[in-house]
């Protein structure tokens, strides 16, 4: 279909485009930007009049719950999710049941999503079998069948030698490794930051050195076998510390930051909210400031929604048995843009944050509007701000520390391959 | 988002006993000043009186529980109630039913009032969050995190044997980290006014910014006992051995039990104080727990009266 998007606010970083202009789409893809092509006659005219036009979003971090979990979430209900939020390319975590550990897996999850035709899912293999830690996966024939990278979700490993086998056979190939810094001795059986809130509320803690131990190891590991290393979801002012002095000394790794842990802090569990029980653990003011100068300064690189939508009887239980995480794919544009608010971050970095820079990590074609490329955008009015209410989400999971806030930024249109999939209702 | 005080009706009176932290003073003590009234009715020979009559109390204990347990059917009974004791660790979780499922349940048998004990933290507030507004829960023990009816029958037997607390100097001594006891008892202390109040403890068994509870913290207890009236003792469970908490229960008698020696350092009218049951050799030696400064056993009695005056503040609420 030709597209014609007019009169919008059109922010692409990779280009450096910062400008109200007119975008012209045909055949999936971007035809022109400004004038109109000779002959161009669209189909359907979108008015973005004091919209913002912008890639289609990144998310590094989205469980989709299938296999195996559709009683928390389906496939149907995450992608609609997702595009809802204006996000276009996702990598989808390897924590289902059975784990994404065999090719079969991938390309049925592949092929199922794609007959969706919403957005594009870019699986990450486990990185071992079961994610037990034990014995690696295919990792190559895992690559074939679609995926992009390989990791362990928030399952830990325990064992040094296993970590360093991983990384050196994924670094024979090439393919990255992406984890989530927590050493699971330390971690025990805790479900809080080691702070003021757990000791008054009688929570078991995961202390700070749970995550830098971890990444002390990793790092390490990562130099010894020359992998490429993605650090998912940092929680600590001092993992933050640890990561920028690494590549002060050369060492080239990415890593990003969840939502929730751009805005929350312990404070937030409440009188045990159980929306807050997250891995790694909501952590101290100090912790959370840190991580916002941290995205600030570029020491962290994305910000991902770590989106895990959970039925709502899972977590209708005491905060330590309730089910970790929160659903979060349709408010990564709303808690980023509100992040760049308060942080007075020019509105091309904070969306550099969830686009360009997303993209670059996966290795996709993804995250900017250059002449050519594939249409995936996401038009959006930064100005109207919404409830987070359960109607409000698309989401099959309706569990978010957010609810009942009001938050900048909603999606108005959301184009991939140039075919609109996602349209806001005029309320 | 559970934000507004959920002990608290609207009128800013007590609708759950779930723990002793932000409850207001007079709240505290209305509780202590009711109990001082029924102290009289346990000594009676008819024990009971009417003001919970046609009311149920369920008993509901996730974790098992003898004295506690014991103690609520007590109060309830004294106050002319139905008393239905739970003993839900080997019943309904025990086939799959979730904690809500069971209160729903026993909910729609016309409970007035939930006594719960559960071993996960924060389990007496979900239960209070999800309740119908005319039921009212006592948190009996949750988890590492409260157990107020224990600190409030502290607090009773502090104030019987050192009239106010605005001049005392308290020491908590044990296993702070695990003990639901010792938070409670930290809250009603500074919130009574205790100007001192000092928890001694090895720091493998202190949680993480303990001082922000507002305690002073020592590892020595000769230094912590120094000059205080009030000694409140704590249980250590066998199992922090395994934990590495702490290497034996040897070991620990020797640093952190209370013995006739460390207890001279104390004021000489000091009171010696144990929510039991009594590990003896293990954190108290039983010259102390025996002896003319103990008020051990004046605390199980004062327990039902301290108990009653609960049950019947929530029921006139």
């Amino acid at each position: 279909m030709r597209i014609h998007i007019k009169n919008g606010h059109v922010v692409d970083p990779v280009n450096g485009i910062d400008a109200v202009n007119d975008i012209f789409i045909a055949a999936g893809r971007i035809l022109a930007i400004g004038d109109a092509p000779d002959g161009f006659h669209a189909a359907r005219v979108i008015d973005a009049q004091s919209l913002v036009v912008c890639p289609g979003l990144v998310d590094l971090s989205v469980r989709l719950r299938e296999p195996g979990l559709e009683y928390m979430a389906t496939l149907e209900s995450e992608m609609a999710a997702a595009v809802a939020g204006g996000v276009t390319s996702l990598a989808c975590l390897p924590d289902t049941d059975p784990p994404l550990d065999e090719p079969g897996l991938v390309e049925m999850l592949k092929y199922r999503a794609k007959s969706l035709n919403l957005a594009h899912v870019y699986p990450i293999g486990a990185l071992t079998q079961g994610l037990r830690g034990e014995r690696l996966t295919e990792m190559a024939e895992l690559s074939d069948a679609g995926c992009i990278g390989f990791g362990q979700s928030n399952v830990p490993l325990t064992n040094l030698r296993i970590t360093m086998q991983a990384m050196r056979y994924a670094a024979t190939f090439g393919f990255s490794v992406w984890l989530c810094p927590q050493e699971a001795s330390l971690a025990n059986d805790g479900v809080a930051h080691d702070g003021e809130i757990a000791a008054r509320l009688g929570l078991p803690t995961i202390p700070v050195c749970a995550e830098t131990v971890a990444l002390s190891n990793i790092i390490l590991l990562a130099r010894e076998t020359g992998v490429r290393l993605h650090l998912c979801r940092l929680s600590s002012m001092e993992g933050v510390g640890m990561v920028r002095d690494a590549r002060q000394q050369g060492l080239s790794i990415t890593c990003d930051v969840a939502i929730n842990h751009l805005h929350l802090s312990e404070m937030d569990i409440g009188f045990f909210d159980s929306n807050c029980h997250l891995m790694p653990p909501l952590r101290a003011l100090s912790d959370r400031d840190a991580l916002r100068s941290g995205l600030q300064d570029d020491a962290i690189d994305a910000v991902c929604s770590d989106h895990a939508p959970v039925d709502e009887d899972a977590k209708l239980l005491p905060f330590g048995q309730a089910e970790v995480g929160a659903t979060g794919v349709e408010l990564l544009l709303p808690l980023t843009l509100k992040w760049g608010m308060e942080m007075r971050v020019p509105l091309i970095k904070r969306l550099a944050k969830i686009t360009a820079i997303p993209a670059r990590i996966l290795g996709i074609d993804a995250g900017h509007l250059s002449l050519g490329a594939t249409a995936d955008l996401c038009i959006f009015d930064p100005e109207h701000y919404w409830r987070v209410a359960p109607s409000a989400l698309k989401s099959q999971g309706k569990n978010t520390p957010y609810l009942g806030m009001e938050l900048p930024g909603k999606v108005k249109f959301t184009l991939v391959n140039g075919d609109i999939v996602y349209e806001d209702q005029i309320d | 988002m559970i934000s507004r005080n959920p002990q608290l009706n609207r009128a800013g009176e007590l609708q759950h006993l779930l723990t002793t932290e932000g409850l207001p003073v007079a709240i505290l003590l209305d509780i202590l000043d009711t109990a001082e009234s029924f102290v009289g009715v346990t000594e009676r020979d008819v024990k009971k009186i009417p003001l919970l009559r046609g009311k149920s109390v369920f008993n509901l204990f996730f974790e098992p529980s003898t004295r506690t347990r014991t103690t609520f059917e007590i109060a309830a009974k004294r106050l002319s109630a139905d008393v239905h004791n739970l003993n839900i660790a080997v019943s309904a979780q025990s086939k799959g039913e979730t904690l809500l499922d069971t209160v729903n349940n026993l909910s729609a048998m016309y409970a007035d009032m939930f006594v719960v004990r559960h071993l996960q933290s924060g389990a007496a507030h979900l239960i209070a969050h999800h309740v119908q507004s005319d039921i009212h829960v006592i948190n009996a023990g949750d988890g590492r995190h409260a157990h107020p009816t224990q600190a409030l029958l502290d607090m009773f037997t502090i104030r019987r044997y050192k009239r106010d607390f605005q001049n005392l100097r308290v020491a908590i001594v044990g296993d702070i980290l695990h003990s639901r006891v010792a938070r409670s008892e930290i809250h009603a202390l500074t919130t009574l006014g205790v100007p001192e109040v000092r928890v001694i403890a090895p720091k493998t068994l202190l949680p993480a910014k303990v001082e922000r509870l507002g305690v002073h913290v020592y590892y020595d207890m000769v230094k912590g006992l120094k000059d205080v009236d009030v000694v409140m003792m704590l249980r250590l469970q066998n199992e922090r051995m395994q934990s590495a908490n702490l290497p034996s229960s040897e070991e620990y008698f020797k640093n952190y039990g209370l013995t006739q020696e460390k207890l001279s350092l104390a004021k000489p009218d000091a009171i010696v104080m144990h929510p039991g049951p009594l590990n003896r050799g293990v954190e108290i030696d039983s010259a102390v727990a025996d002896g003319k400064q103990s008020v051990i056993l004046p605390q199980v009695t004062y327990g039902i009266a301290v108990r009653m005056a609960v049950m019947s503040i929530l029921a006139g609420n």
